[in-house]
């Protein structure tokens, strides 16, 4: 399950394209993995790395450090595509906590938010303000659901409110779900779906 | 929720039927989930946090599993040993072949007549019916929505779920009605259709909402292009696309294994399940039919196609100028001069006997163009066999073209079929992302009919060129 999420304070890396999709977020050649770790390597890989694998110098996203830039700026409708909970994962092991854009795809943010991932739509002069601040200083507070950038005054942001409270309390949706079950079983009897 | 008695959509009458307990503001829905079709790539995650928590699957048998992402479309050597991409894909398929077992799934393995690509082998035994709520670790998912059936992709967390409770936590998406009028033209296809409404709606225009394809050009689609033009729903943002079912969704199902055993009862009720006269959606758009004619994406986003033959757009904005770099295209003018290095027939979208048949007709008697590297790779091991039973695998081959086994293969690239780092290729599949068919590749989504006339002229080609025998694929 996800770590807990409740406030982070972080500089941005602003990667302006639009419609950034999960085949770049991570190519599909690193999805024979069974397991859900250790994919950092592969975020951005063909940006970040040449045709035979090496590390390609001037590359943006190789020269920028997750430990100070944990939230990603991203043009106009991020990660849509293919619904691979391998790209909120591939994010996360990489360093990322936080990604900002005008929309993001649903399938990629119901899966960020299931890791630990918050996405975050804004307007479009917000949005425009970020891509131009590149290392801008972010504050996100979950709890009070604003966005701070610098000494700005904080902006309101919207998040499934379910997702939300698991995020802060660090509790799979799965623990709800399974309590649902004498629910589920009541159903099936009266819909005849069998069990 | 709307009352009983007003007019209801087909997503409402799908929704309320399956919602076990309802949507508040503070809490996402319940929504029973009827069929669950899962595969190598997107599932061993989620078994591992049930084992991780020692739970049970809760319905194995509403349950199924095939092999298709990572599996090799080459046969196996001599000893059985099969031309794996990595050892890891290897592993990635015999760890779903031991899950499956532990779990009771039943699993559509190499050894099964009834393996294939997820969204065409599903259809093909009858398990997805209208009504259903079907999901699948796959975004193509939607595909399923031709049966009248609210069908979409999940990620790996929400498999789990599944897998641990046959249901998911679920808001309600909004509805848009996609109606497409008069009559498509001859040598017109469904894939072209598709790809007229995804640039109507424009990439992101779908997101939120579960589409129904309504319209006169829409109930003439066999069920077949009805999946066709249901898969690429996702590519407008659409997570779930739907047409309502007729006369001839109960013929494709009628006889198949999973059918239901009380036949007419069960189709008397999937006729019912249509939107009502007077319902309201949240949007609706209005496409004439008769206007479309086959077309070609020419940017890296499939919402970015124009008419084959048609001079491109001038760019509106630095994303479009930058897709038109990668393609290495020139606005203003048409793209049916650049030699193709590749043709891709197959896929979830378009790897369907009719797509086998449509790209055949179109290859017979001719030769592939020197230097096209063209793969035909059908979509279900069904599709291999009935097309082999007509000699379209013949077709193919004296043409010049490869006969592989069902999979994915080049649409997701992901076991070792790839398109060469700059290489130009036509593919009948779903996505033209960059690198999508493999690093530097690029792509151009078309029909398959187009894809079969490219194969032959060696270049981007309107299929009517060839006019005998093109079929509504």
């Amino acid at each position: 399950m996800a770590e807990p999420f409740t406030r982070l304070t972080s500089q941005t890396i602003v990667v302006p394209q639009a419609s950034i999709d999960t085949d770049q977020i991570i190519p599909a050649r690193f999805l024979t993995t069974t397991t859900r770790y250790g994919l950092g390597k592969a975020a951005f890989y063909d940006w970040r790395y040449d045709a035979n694998g090496a590390p390609i110098a001037d590359a943006q996203l190789n020269n920028v450090d997750t430990k100070t830039h944990k939230i990603l700026v991203a043009g106009d409708n991020f990660a849509c595509g293919s619904s691979r909970e391998h790209a909120p994962w591939a994010l996360l092991d990489f360093g990322i906590r936080a990604v900002i854009s005008t929309s993001v795809a649903d399938i990629f943010t119901s899966n960020a938010l299931k890791n630990g991932l918050l996405p975050i739509e804004v307007d479009a002069a917000t949005h425009k303000h970020l891509l131009e601040r590149p290392d801008a200083t972010i504050t996100i507070d979950l709890i009070d659901k604003t966005l701070t950038i610098g000494n700005d005054k904080p902006i309101y942001f919207k998040v499934e409110p379910f997702a939300r409270r698991c995020l802060i309390d660090g509790v799979s949706p799965l623990e709800h779900l399974l309590r649902q079950v004498p629910a589920l079983e009541k159903f099936e009897r009266e819909n005849g779906l069998g069990s | 929720m709307p009352q009983p008695s007003s007019p209801r959509t087909l997503l409402d009458k799908i929704w309320d039927s399956r919602c076990v307990v309802a949507e508040t503001e503070d809490t996402p829905g319940v929504l029973y989930v009827d069929l669950h079709l899962i595969h190598e790539v997107t599932s061993p995650q989620a078994f591992s946090e049930l084992d991780a928590r020692g739970i049970k699957v809760r319905r194995p048998d509403r349950t199924y599993a095939t092999l298709d992402h990572s599996t090799p479309t080459l046969p196996p050597d001599a000893n059985g040993k099969r031309p794996y991409v990595t050892r890891e894909a290897e592993e990635q398929v015999s760890t779903l072949q031991r899950n499956c077992e532990r779990h009771g799934i039943q699993l559509a393995g190499w050894d099964s007549s009834d393996r294939g690509i997820v969204h065409v082998m599903a259809p093909e035994l009858g398990l997805t019916q209208p009504g259903q709520v079907v999901v699948c670790g796959d975004s193509h998912t939607a595909t399923h929505g031709a049966f009248g059936a609210l069908a979409f992709g999940i990620g790996t967390s929400e498999v789990g779920h599944v897998l641990a409770t046959q249901s998911l936590l679920q808001r309600k998406p909004k509805s848009l009605r996609v109606n497409v009028t008069g009559a498509l033209q001859d040598g017109v296809s469904a894939k072209d259709m598709a790809l007229a409404v995804i640039n109507a709606l424009g990439f992101g225009g779908g997101s939120g909402y579960a589409l129904e394809y309504a319209g006169e050009a829409v109930r003439a689609l066999d069920m077949e292009g009805r999946m066709t033009l249901c898969n690429m729903s996702i590519e407008a943002g659409a997570r779930a696309g739907m047409v309502a079912p007729d006369e001839k969704t109960i013929a494709w199902l009628k006889g198949r294994r999973y059918a239901p055993k009380d036949f007419d009862a069960a189709a008397a009720h999937w006729l019912s399940l249509r939107s009502d006269e007077g319902a309201v959606f949240d949007k609706e758009i209005t496409i004439d039919g008769a206007a479309i004619t086959p077309r070609a994406t020419w940017g890296t986003t499939p919402d970015a196609s124009a008419p084959i033959g048609a001079p491109l757009p001038a760019p509106r904005n630095e994303s479009e100028q930058r897709a038109l770099d990668y393609m290495r295209f020139t606005a203003n003018e048409a793209t049916t001069h650049y030699p193709v290095d590749v043709v891709f027939i197959g896929s979830c979208t378009n790897g369907r006997i009719a797509d086998m048949r449509a790209a055949a007709d179109i290859m017979r008697g001719r030769k592939v163009k020197d230097g096209v590297r063209v793969l035909v790779v059908p979509g279900s091991e069904q599709v291999r066999k009935e097309a082999e039973a007509e000699g379209l695998d013949q077709v193919f081959r004296e043409a010049g073209a490869e006969w592989r086994l069902p999979g994915c293969s080049m649409c997701i690239a992901m076991n070792g079929d790839l398109v060469a780092p700059g290489q130009l290729a036509v593919s009948t599949s779903n996505r033209n992302f960059e690198g999508r068919q493999g690093k530097g590749a690029r792509t151009i989504l078309a029909s398959p009919a187009t894809a079969a006339a490219t194969a032959i002229a060696g270049v981007l080609t309107d299929p009517r060129t060839f006019v005998q025998g093109a079929s509504h694929g």
